[in-house]
C-alpha cells in the first residue's frame, strides 16, 4: 500500500527544479528533497529517463514517502538503470532483463507493505518480459511500473523495440514494417486498473500521474513516452522530444488530492470528474477535448484504438478503477508482512508433525 | 524361513511341487493409464505394509492422461530389500494390450493372473494361471456403470488377497487409510474385494508358492511419498513463499504444500495466513518471485523438474553472484529435452551444480530416501539463507511419486537459522559506512545483509547482476571484481562444511567401493550383498550434498578401486568425484545406467563384477 501522507494536503503538481533556497523545505515526513537523490546518472546527456527519475523524486518527495519503505526494481536496459539515480535510501534491485515484473511479484509478497516502484524500458517490457508484464497485471501486484518508452533498443546501440512504430526508420536497424505493441492496450486487455501514458517532456503531468499511481491499489502503469537524444530522436521520429512536443495531445488534466485533504476550488471549472482511490485520495480529473471519460473501461479501448488508427499522441490518464483487490489483498495476508514474521510463527508445533505422522500408518 | 512361516500358509502345501515362497517375492500390475487402477494397487501395498512386510511399490507410467500401457510393481521382501526387481513372480495381466510381454516377462515357475477376456497362448508350462471374469464380478457388484471399471480394478485385489492369504481386514483398513475414512467408497469397494476372494477361494485351486504371513517388521514405520514428504520438510522450515508451474513428477511437492500450509500456517490470532502460494505463468518467473521474495526476506522456494531446471538458469547465476536464497526442488526425470517426463533418472547433477551461464557452483542436497526428503526440506531453509544463495535439492521421480516406508519424520530439533540479518538497532550500532553489503567481515565469503524496509537510512543497498564493489555500487574495476569472485569462491568452501555430509560404511579388507547417491541407496545394500557372496567386499559411500565432503577424498583414497553408481548417460556424479581428486581420478570408476527405471540389485552387482573381471 502506497504511503500518503495522512496529515496535511501535499502540494499539487508537478514543481520546479529546487533552488538554493528551496533545498531547506521539508516535506510531511521532515525530510529534504535531497534525501531523495540518487547516484548521478551515466545515461547519455538529455536522455528522457534522467527527466522521469527527476519527476519521481518529486513526487515521492512531494507525497511524503519514508524512502526506506520504498524498493525501486528494474530489469535490463537503459531505462533499468534509472533506479540507480533517484532515491539512494531506498532499497533498490536491478534484476533480469525483462523479469522484474516476477522479482517484484515476490518481494512485494513477501513484504507487501512496502512501495514499490518500478522502471522497465520498452525492449524490457514489449518483447522478453512481455509475458511476465502481463500475468503480472493478472495478479495485480501492488505497485508503481513506469515504462520509459523510446521505441530503440539503446544499449545494444539501436534496434527496434515491439513498441516501434510501422515506417519508422533507424540509422543501423532501417525501416521498421511491424505494428507496435501498445503497452497501454496490453495493460487494459490485462485488466490493469490504472493505466496511463505520459511524455517525459512534460514532467508536470509526469509527476501528477506518478502521484496518483501511488495511491493506486493494485498495478499502476505509466507509460511514459521518453526519447532516445541518441537513437530515436529524429524529429519525425513519434519517440522523440520535438515530435512529442508538437503532437502531445492531452486527454485530461488532473490533480492529485492527498488522503484527508480537502478538494478545494484549485480546480479550474469545466468538466471534472472525481475519482476516489483505494487508501482514500483523490484524483479530480478535468476532461479536455477527447471528452474521455477515464472510468470508462471500453471508452479507454476505444480511445486508444483511435489514437493508434490516427497515430495520434495522446497522454494522460487512460484508465482508472481501483476496485479489483491486489495480489497481497487475495492472498488474504495480514497487517505484519511475511517477512516479518517471528521465527515462532514460521515453524508449526512438534504436536502438528506427530499428528499428521500418526496418519500415514 | 521359519517353520511358523510355512504353517501359516496351509495353501502352499497345495501348490504343485514348487518350494514355498513366503513374503519374498514381486508383483507386477499390467493396466491401462486413467483406469483408476492406482488405488488398487496403493491398497495392496499398503495391506501388505499393515501386516507388517517391507514393501515397495513403484508406477511404472506413460506421459499420457488415459490409455496407454501402466504398470504397477510391488516388491514384497521378509529381508528389507526395497529395490526394484527387473521381471516380476507375480504378473496380473489386466490389458490386452501388452499381454504378450507381459507373459513373457513373468519369471520361471511364477504366476499368471489375468483378465479372463486376455486371448494370447498360454502356452508357458512353468506358470501357474489364473483367468479371473473380470468383467462379470464387476458388473454383478457395481451396478453404476461408470464406476465399473474402477471397481473392476478391486476384482484383482480380492483374487490375489485370497491366493496369496492376505488378510482382507488389512485390505480394509488399507481403503480405509485411501479414502480417508469414508465408509461409503470403501464398502463398496469392499463388497467386491470380499466377492471376488469368495470367487477365487471356490474357482481356483492353488498351484503357484506364492504367500505372505504377517511380519512385525513395519512397527512403528509410516509410508509416504518423496514429495509429500518435500512439502511437509519446507513448512517446518518455516517456507513463507512459494511460486511454482506444474510439471511432471514435481507436481506433488506443490500439491503438498497447498494441502498443508492451510492447515499448519493460519496465524491462530488473526487467522490470516503466514504463507503465499502463487502458481506461476512459467518457471523462470517461480524463480523470479522466489528470488524477489528471498531477497525481501522470507524463505522462499519453488518446486520443478528439468525443463524447469534450464529456464531457471539466469535466476539462479542472479541469486548466485546478488548473494540472494532461493531453495528449488528438483524432482529428476529423464532428460535431455522433454525425454521421459514420467521415467526417472539422475540427470541433473551437474547441471544444476552449475547452473548459469560464467562461473558459479550451487549447494546441492541429494536426499537418499523420503526421511531425507523431509530432513532436507526444512534444512534447505537454513542452508540457503546462510550462505545467501540458491540451494537446489535434487529428488527424482522415484523417490517422489512413489510411496516408500519410512520411519516417521523427526521434529527438526536445531532451531532456525536465518543466517547474517543486520537489523536497524544494528546499523546504529555499526555507525555511518559501517555496513557494507558485500563486505566479508567474518571471513567466510558470506557477508551481512539487510531487508527491505528496514528502518534505518543507511539500510538501503543496490542489489545487482552487474559487477559491483563491497558497497554494492556498479563495478567494472579489476580488483573489486576479484575481490568478489574470491568472497563467492571462500562461501563455496563454507558450504562444503555445512551441506549434509557422506554416510560412510567402511568395509573392513575391502578392495572396492561404491559411491551412489539418491534413490539409488535403495538397491545398493541388496546388491553389496549379492556382491559378498561372490566373494567381492565393498564398502560404500552415500553422497548427500555437492559440494562434496573432504571424506569423499578418504574413502577414494581408501579403496583400490571406487565405483560411482548412477542413473545417467554422462556419469556426472563420477566426473564431479574426479574432478575434486584428479590425482586419484583413475581409482574413480563409472557404474551408470540410464533407462528411465530404477536401478535393480542385479544389475549393479553384475556391472561391478563384470568391471572388476576387467580391472
Amino acid at each position: 500500500m502506497a504511503t500518503v501522507p495522512v496529515v496535511k494536503p501535499a502540494p499539487q503538481g508537478g514543481t520546479p527544479a529546487p533552488t538554493a533556497t528551496a533545498a531547506k523545505k521539508l516535506n510531511l515526513i521532515g525530510l529534504e528533497r535531497t534525501d531523495y537523490k540518487g547516484a548521478d546518472s551515466t545515461l547519455c546527456a538529455g536522455c528522457g529517463h534522467d527527466s522521469i527519475a527527476a519527476q519521481i523524486i518529486t513526487a515521492c518527495y512531494e507525497v511524503g514517502l519514508p524512502p526506506e519503505q520504498v524498493i525501486k526494481l528494474s530489469g535490463i536496459g537503459c531505462s533499468s538503470k534509472s533506479p540507480a539515480y533517484f532515491m539512494s535510501r531506498a532499497f533498490g534491485i536491478n534484476t533480469l532483463h525483462g523479469r522484474m515484473a516476477t522479482v517484484a511479484t515476490g518481494a512485494l509478497t513477501a513484504n507487501h507493505k512496502l512501495t514499490g516502484i518500478g522502471v522497465s524500458g520498452d525492449g524490457d517490457t514489449g518483447s522478453i518480459g512481455l509475458g511476465n508484464f502481463k500475468h503480472m497485471l493478472r495478479r495485480n501486484v501492488h505497485m508503481v511500473y513506469i515504462i520509459e518508452n523510446n521505441g530503440v533498443y539503446g544499449l545494444t546501440k539501436g534496434q527496434f523495440s515491439a513498441t516501434a512504430d510501422v515506417g519508422q526508420e533507424l540509422k543501423h536497424a532501417g525501416r521498421n514494417e511491424l505494428p507496435p505493441i501498445d503497452l497501454c492496450m496490453e495493460a487494459l486487455a490485462t485488466d490493469c486498473g490504472f493505466v496511463a501514458r505520459g511524455f517525459a517532456g512534460d514532467p508536470k503531468q509526469v509527476v501528477a500521474l506518478i502521484k496518483a499511481a501511488l495511491s493506486h491499489r493494485g498495478t499502476a502503469v505509466l507509460d511514459i513516452i521518453s526519447p532516445c537524444v541518441t537513437f530515436n530522436n529524429r524529429d519525425e521520429s513519434t519517440k522523440s522530444y520535438a515530435w512529442g512536443k508538437a503532437n502531445d495531445e492531452r486527454i485530461n488534466d488532473f490533480t492529485f488530492v492527498a488522503q484527508q485533504s480537502e478538494i478545494t476550488a484549485e480546480i479550474e471549472p469545466g468538466e471534472t470528474k472525481e475519482v476516489e482511490m483505494h487508501d482514500g485520495s483523490h484524483i479530480v480529473i478535468k476532461r479536455l477535448d477527447q471528452g474521455h471519460d477515464p472510468t470508462d473501461r471500453k471508452a479507454a479501448m476505444t480511445l486508444l484504438q483511435d489514437a493508434r488508427e490516427k497515430q495520434l499522441f495522446i497522454t494522460g490518464l487512460i484508465y482508472v478503477d481501483s476496485s479489483r483487490e491486489s495480489l497481497a489483498e487475495h492472498e488474504n495476508l495480514g497487517d505484519v508482512p511475511l517477512a516479518r514474521l517471528p521465527n515462532a510463527k514460521l515453524r508449526p508445533s512438534k504436536e502438528s508433525l506427530l499428528k499428521i505422522m500418526n496418519a500415514m500408518v | 524361513m521359519s517353520v511358523a512361516e510355512i504353517a501359516s500358509s496351509p495353501q502352499v502345501a497345495e501348490s504343485a511341487g514348487k518350494a514355498p515362497v513366503v513374503n519374498d517375492f514381486s508383483i507386477s500390475v499390467a493396466t491401462k493409464n486413467g483406469s483408476g487402477s492406482q488405488t488398487a494397487n496403493t491398497t495392496l501395498l499398503r495391506a501388505l505394509f499393515k501386516m507388517g512386510i517391507p514393501v515397495s511399490g513403484k508406477n511404472v507410467f506413460p506421459s499420457n492422461i488415459q490409455g496407454m500401457p501402466t504398470w504397477y510393481t510391488i516388491r514384497v521382501s521378509k529381508d528389507n530389500y526395497i529395490g526394484r526387481r527387473l521381471h516380476a513372480d507375480i504378473v496380473i495381466a489386466m490389458n490386452p494390450a501388452t499381454a504378450i510381454e507381459d507373459h513373457q516377462n513373468v519369471q520361471p515357475g511364477g504366476v499368471f493372473m489375468y483378465a479372463d477376456d486376455i486371448k494370447i497362448p498360454m502356452n508357458r508350462k512353468d506358470l501357474s494361471y489364473y483367468p479371473i471374469p473380470v468383467k462379470k464380478i464387476a458388473s454383478e457388484n457395481e451396478t453404476d456403470p461408470k464406476l465399473r471399471s474402477y471397481v473392476a480394478n478391486m476384482v484383482y485385489v480380492g483374487a490375489l488377497a485370497q491366493l496369496l492369504s492376505i488378510d482382507l481386514s488389512d485390505i480394509e483398513a488399507a481403503l480405509m487409510h485411501h479414502f480417508r475414512g469414508k465408509r461409503k467408497p470403501v464398502d463398496s469397494n469392499m463388497k467386491v474385494v470380499r466377492f471376488s476372494a469368495e470367487w477365487a477361494k471356490a474357482n481356483l485351486p492353488k498351484t503357484d508358492p506364492y504367500s505372505v504371513t504377517r511380519l512385525n517388521k513395519t512397527e512403528g514405520l509410516i509410508m509416504i511419498d518423496g514429495n509429500t514428504a518435500a512439502g511437509l520438510g519446507a513448512i517446518y522450515g518455516g517456507v513463507t513463499f512459494v511460486a511454482w508451474y506444474p510439471i511432471t513428477p514435481a507436481t506433488g511437492v506443490a500439491d503438498s504444500l497447498n494441502e498443508y500450509l492451510p492447515r499448519l500456517r493460519i496465524d491462530p490470532e488473526t487467522k490470516e495466513p503466514t504463507y503465499a502460494i502463487v502458481q506461476s505463468e512459467d518457471e523462470l518467473a517461480a524463480l523470479g518471485m522466489v528470488i524477489g521474495a528471498g531477497w525481501a526476506g522470507v524463505r522462499s522456494m519453488t518446486s520443478t523438474s528439468g525443463p524447469g531446471i534450464s529456464l531457471m538458469a539466469e535466476f539462479t547465476g542472479y541469486g548466485y553472484f546478488a548473494d540472494i536464497p532461493a531453495v528449488i526442488w528438483d524432482v529428476q526425470r529423464m532428460g535431455p529435452s522433454t525425454g521421459m517426463p514420467t521415467k526417472v533418472s539422475q540427470g541433473d547433477i551437474i547441471p544444476a551444480h552449475y547452473l548459469g551461464h560464467g562461473d558459479g557452483r550451487h549447494p546441492c542436497l541429494i536426499p537418499g530416501s523420503v526421511y531425507e526428503c523431509f530432513e532436507f526440506g526444512w534444512r534447505a531453509f537454513d542452508v540457503a539463507e546462510q550462505l545467501q544463495t540458491p540451494v537446489f535439492v535434487l529428488s527424482d521421480l522415484d523417490l517422489g511419486m512413489n510411496q516408500w516406508m519410512t520411519k516417521p519424520f523427526d521434529y527438526p530439533e536445531e532451531p532456525i537459522n536465518r543466517g547474517k540479518v543486520l537489523s536497524a538497532e544494528d546499523l546504529q550500532k555499526l555507525g555511518i559506512g559501517g555496513f557494507k553489503r558485500y563486505r566479508d567481515v567474518d571471513g567466510d565469503g558470506v557477508a551481512w545483509r539487510t531487508l527491505p524496509g528496514t528502518e534505518h537510512p543507511a539500510a538501503a543497498f543496490f542489489t545487482r547482476g552487474t559487477g559491483h564493489n563491497e558497497d554494492a555500487k556498479l563495478s567494472e574495476r579489476t580488483e573489486d571484481w576479484d575481490n568478489n569472485m574470491a568472497r563467492l569462491a571462500r562461501k563455496f568452501e563454507t558450504g562444503r562444511k555445512i551441506v549434509p555430509q557422506p554416510e560412510i560404511d567402511l568395509v573392513e579388507g575391502a578392495e572396492i567401493g561404491i559411491i551412489a547417491y539418491g534413490s539409488t541407496d535403495a538397491p545398493i545394500g541388496e546388491a553389496r550383498a549379492i556382491l559378498a557372496e561372490q566373494g567381492i567386499k565393498a564398502s560404500y559411500l552415500r553422497v548427500r550434498a555437492l559440494p562434496l565432503a573432504h571424506s569423499v577424498n578418504d574413502f577414494v583414497a581408501a579403496h583400490k578401486r571406487t565405483y560411482v553408481v548412477e542413473m545417467n548417460s554422462d556419469a556426472q556424479m563420477c566426473q564431479l568425484v574426479r574432478l575434486e581428486m584428479p590425482e586419484m581420478a583413475t581409482l574413480v570408476r563409472p557404474c551408470n545406467h540410464n533407462d528411465g527405471m530404477p536401478l535393480t540389485a542385479v544389475w549393479i552387482s553384475e556391472a561391478i563384477v563384470n568391471k572388476e573381471k576387467s580391472k
